[in-house]
């Protein structure tokens, strides 16, 4: 996927004058917030079960090679096979070759960010194959031919009509007749449709919540129940899963579970938790006949070791997104790649590069809610910090940002100086600014009148005041 | 009291020196009050915020280093900002992972540190203040304070000791008011969309004052209800906990001084 | 593609500035893998047996799935023929190929058209058993297995599910332990599929939507089979 990252500005700006979005932007604030919060109240040991969650995946990083080496044996002895990846090229042309080889025509897909990230559906589509989305989300963005904008509600950018208005010019067999003004009604007409795909399918591609090393099996975690049908009833299953989602064993995956939900969608779980190991045993009357992984590195065992390391215990769950204000504001198609809002502010230069990226890190008032409900407990504003930090060594922040930083700091390094200029320049905004109190235009100051006035300050320093006052010259 | 007085060492702000010093000396009196000894050195500018959120490390170490030596040997350094507060007590140490003896300093430091409010609640255990300013007012819990520090029932505590004061509690209260420092010039339109949204929820609390801990949130919020036209008073807390609200609120006139302005300029 | 394998462990283990792990960590790494430990079990599933049924019902319904609680085996074609009337469902129903299921006394139930085997389209309703039950969340594990189709579970519209009081426990945990107990250790069957309420989406302006691709409704038929310790030494101390 070509990145509009570079853009960020632009498409934020544009986002925030969009009407349609912005009334669908509601809905995340409403959708998420509250239900996860309520779920966090209803179980007392949810803030322990973060730590713990944390303390596995810190273990799983620093033997990460032990348990992905035993992960594949696992998958092996069951009877799947590993392919490794180490960039988005090659996890594309084995997914096409895997499906080439059983002569596929239609491929379903459960929801997947990987396969976001490594464009797959243009790439299999452009060999002639049909790709069908089957997560409702997924569906209807790609109905669409955009990307998602939020990680676990893809659609979350789009109102109810927008919906009917998609279903209406794609599914050439509906009838106008058909009300499709409510939710429940776009639910069923995309059941309707997508039933008939399942069945169709010869290979079924989905994502990986968590890999369990001790077993091999691979996990996903839905809502539908598309990821159940997608993976069971084609010939074929194909998971394509990026390495830092392994974990050691069942009781690990469980631990980090509890608190994937209730972060996500605050649920207490979610409706479909399911565990792959394998393809079909002989004896079993269904089941895909092949089982492959596709396991991803792409820039993450790079990321490993480095001050980015925290980010690969990210679980994808979108707690950070839901409750980012920057996010509220623009939605997820600003930030202008696969992962948008916190997340994907440290995650994006890492796979794409800071000098394409650059704008996600900074675009943060670091008010650190996105921490505070990491389950993972993923230092976010820190590590946008580190990429704000690399930008600077590398001179890639702006002339003039870095001109005015290095004013301030002449000044704000030399305290005596630096108090006897301020006293002069707030005595003389002051008295400019005395009869209003404040001011709705100030000469280098445009982005802040722009949209809101200047108090004007009191007049005097305070460290003026203070002298004044110890040697009992002030006159306050 | 303990016979002896704690010290205190206040660290301004940047911006309570430049623009509202009256917000300083409302912390002079709340921490008098309550029985310290304040001293301000005088080697103090900013507490590196601005370089070290912009990536700027050597800037930022250069200035640590600065606060750290001016306020060598108080009991406790002071803040009126949970920011300031915050970037000296949970940011300073991590700046020195590299020397040693700096960051023993920098932890030193970090652990005399406090906001001033929860400073006279938690540290002081100062249950009641007492002032003449009444009123139905909102509080809005700044980002740095209240997720780093904690500072969240503390104001609240002290202002519902006030006979005369209301707390009329906003929605989304907790919500950043789109400042973020130079986030607000950087990209001002979200930052605009963020300040509007809060704007509202101030509107809609029917408060007539908005308090905060924070100057620049403060001056943001102040900026935006002002733009709007909204008749909310907005006031940094220490002034209304210490009883000085003779200076006009944030971005209001100087008594007085409309009618006659040129006589001012002078 | 074994040159990417190559590549990609020797980058890991640059980044984790080692080799191998040394035959201490080996030794400790093994030792997590083979008897693996529960972590942080929440206190909620933990009490009494006749307590996790009563939470198992409460969670089920709060999921918006139905629960009707059953003495006997018997009793189940009559539970089932009467459920899919009262929602007003055909009177079909395809069955998981397993002994305890066919043996029910069906005959009793004339008006029922009863099949085994994978659902197939058009299935409406499927009669499941379960592997077990897990009271934390009102969870239900399944298996699969010759005895228990996947397709079952996902493909028709209602999902029907004989549970029995012994398969309940507390948490996830303790049907791990049952899981390996079956299989063995490190062992899976082809899919476990943890199953938590009906199927749901909020993916239109985050309205909660039931039946989105799997079952719309999750009908649970509970029955007490005499051994309600169900293998659990909580219940020996509860006792």
């Amino acid at each position: 996927m070509q990145s509009t990252s570079p853009a960020f500005k632009d498409n934020a700006r544009d986002a925030l004058a969009d009407q349609q979005l912005q009334k669908a932007l509601q809905n995340v604030k409403s959708g998420f917030i509250g239900k996860r919060a309520k779920a966090r109240d209803r179980l007392p040991e949810f803030d322990d079960l973060r730590d713990a969650s944390r303390d596995i995946k810190n273990h799983t990083l620093a033997n990460i090679d032990f348990y992905l080496e035993r992960y594949e044996e696992k998958v092996t002895e069951s009877g799947g096979q590993v392919h490794w990846a180490a960039t988005a090229e090659e996890a594309r042309a084995m997914i096409l070759k895997i499906c080439r080889d059983v002569d596929a025509r239609v491929v379903t897909k459960g929801k997947s960010m990987i396969s976001e990230e490594i464009a797959l559906n243009a790439h299999l589509e452009e060999a002639g194959l049909d790709v069908v989305e089957t997560d409702l989300g997924e569906y209807i963005i790609q109905l669409r031919k955009e990307a998602p904008s939020h990680i676990i509600a893809p659609a979350v950018h789009l109102t109810k009509d927008q919906v009917e208005a998609d279903f209406r010019h794609h599914h050439k067999d509906l009838p106008d007749e058909r009300p499709l003004s409510e939710p429940t009604q776009l639910v069923a007409e995309a059941r309707q449709m997508l039933r008939q795909r399942y069945l169709e399918a010869d290979v079924g591609i989905t994502g990986a919540n968590f890999l369990v090393a001790e077993t091999g099996t691979s996990i996903i975690v839905t809502n539908e129940g598309n990821g159940d049908l997608t993976q069971t009833l084609p010939k074929v299953h194909i998971v394509i899963a990026s390495l830092e989602k392994i974990v050691p064993n069942l009781e690990d995956a469980t631990t980090i579970l509890r608190v994937l939900a209730r972060s996500a969608t605050g649920q207490e779980f979610s409706s479909y938790t399911t565990f792959s190991t394998g393809p079909r045993r002989a004896e079993d009357p269904d089941g895909p006949e092949q089982y492959h992984v596709v396991l991803l590195d792409n820039g993450r065992s790079e990321m490993l070791g480095s001050e980015f390391q925290d980010m690969l215990r990210c679980i994808r769950c979108g707690a950070c997104m839901n409750h980012c204000p920057v996010y509220h504001a623009v939605g997820g198609h600003a930030y202008g790649w696969v992962y948008p809002g916190p997340m994907g502010a440290v995650l994006t230069p890492s796979l794409i590069g800071v000098d394409e990226a650059g704008q996600l890190p900074n675009a943060s008032t670091f008010c650190g809610r996105c921490e505070a409900v990491c389950p993972m407990r993923i230092p976010l504003p820190k590590m946008m910090r580190h990429w704000r930090e690399r930008e600077f060594e590398r001179h890639l922040s702006p002339k003039a940002v870095r001109a005015g930083l290095g004013f301030w700091a002449f000044f704000a390094r030399r305290p005596e100086l630096y108090h006897r200029i301020a006293g002069w320049k707030m005595r003389a905004l002051a008295a400019f600014g005395r009869s209003k109190g404040r001011f709705d235009a100030l000469p280098f100051t445009g982005g802040w009148t722009k949209h809101r006035d200047f108090p004007a300050p009191q007049g005097k320093t305070f460290q003026q005041l203070w002298a004044e006052k110890q040697t009992g010259g002030g006159r306050r | 009291m303990a016979e002896t007085r704690p010290r205190i060492g206040l660290f301004v702000t940047c911006l309570v020196d430049l623009m509202r010093p009256s917000v300083g000396f409302a912390a002079v009196k709340l921490l008098e009050q309550a029985g310290c000894e304040v001293a301000v050195p005088r080697a103090q500018t900013c507490c590196g915020q601005p370089a070290y959120n912009s990536g700027d490390r050597a800037d930022t170490k250069a200035i640590a280093e600065q606060v750290i030596a001016a306020f060598d040997g108080f009991d406790y350094v002071v803040a009126p900002s949970g920011s300031c507060a915050s970037m000296i007590k949970k940011h300073y140490p991590g700046l020195f992972t590299d020397d040693p003896p700096l960051r023993a300093k920098a932890e030193d430091l970090a652990e005399r540190t406090f906001e001033l409010v929860s400073f006279l609640t938690d540290v002081l255990n100062v249950e009641a203040v007492e002032s003449s300013f009444s009123g139905a007012v909102t509080y809005h819990d700044s980002c740095s304070g209240l997720r780093e520090l904690g500072v969240e029932t503390q104001p609240r505590k002290l202002l519902n000791t006030l006979t005369g004061v209301e707390i009329r509690e906003m929605e989304e209260s907790n919500v950043c008011c789109g400042f973020g420092g130079t986030f607000c010039v950087k990209y001002p339109d979200i930052s605009n969309k963020m300040v509007t949204n809060k704007a509202a929820f101030v509107a809609a609390s029917g408060a007539d004052t908005l308090l905060a801990g924070d100057l620049g949130c403060l001056m943001n919020m102040a900026g935006k209800l002002q733009r709007q036209g909204v008749a909310v008073q907005v006031r940094h807390v220490a002034e209304v906990l210490a009883d000085m609200t003779h200076e006009p609120a944030i971005g209001q006139p100087a008594i007085g001084e409309a009618a006659d302005e040129e006589s001012i300029a002078s | 593609m074994s040159g990417s394998r190559e590549q990609i462990m020797a980058t890991l283990r640059r980044s984790l500035k080692r080799e191998q792990p040394s035959a201490e960590e080996r030794a400790q790494l093994e030792a997590r893998l083979s008897a693996p430990q529960p972590g942080l079990i929440p206190a909620r599933g933990q009490r009494p047996h006749g307590e996790q049924l009563d939470l198992m019902e409460e969670m089920l319904v709060e999921l918006s799935a139905s629960v009707v609680r059953l003495r006997d085996d018997a009793e189940v074609p009559r539970a089932v023929a009467d459920y899919l009337k009262g929602e007003n469902l055909p009177p079909k129903l395809r069955l998981a190929p397993r002994d305890d299921l066919r043996d029910l006394p069906w005959d009793s139930q004339p008006l029922l058209e009863v099949a085994e085997g994978i659902a197939e389209e058009p299935d409406t309703a499927s009669l499941t058993g379960a592997f077990a039950g897990i009271a934390e969340t009102g969870t239900l594990m399944m298996a699969s297995g010759p005895e228990a189709p996947i397709t079952l579970n996902f493909l028709p519209e209602n999902h029907i599910v004989v549970l029995r009081a012994s398969q309940v426990v507390g948490a996830y945990e303790e049907a791990w332990t049952r899981l390996r107990q079956r299989y063995g250790s490190g062992v899976m069957p082809r899919a476990v599929n943890m199953i938590t309420g009906p199927s749901r989406t909020g993916d239109i302006e985050q309205t909660i939507q039931l039946g989105a691709h799997g079952p719309r409704r999750l009908h649970v038929i509970l029955v007490e089979d005499g051994d309600a310790a169900g293998g659990s030494d909580r219940d020996e101390r509860q006792a």
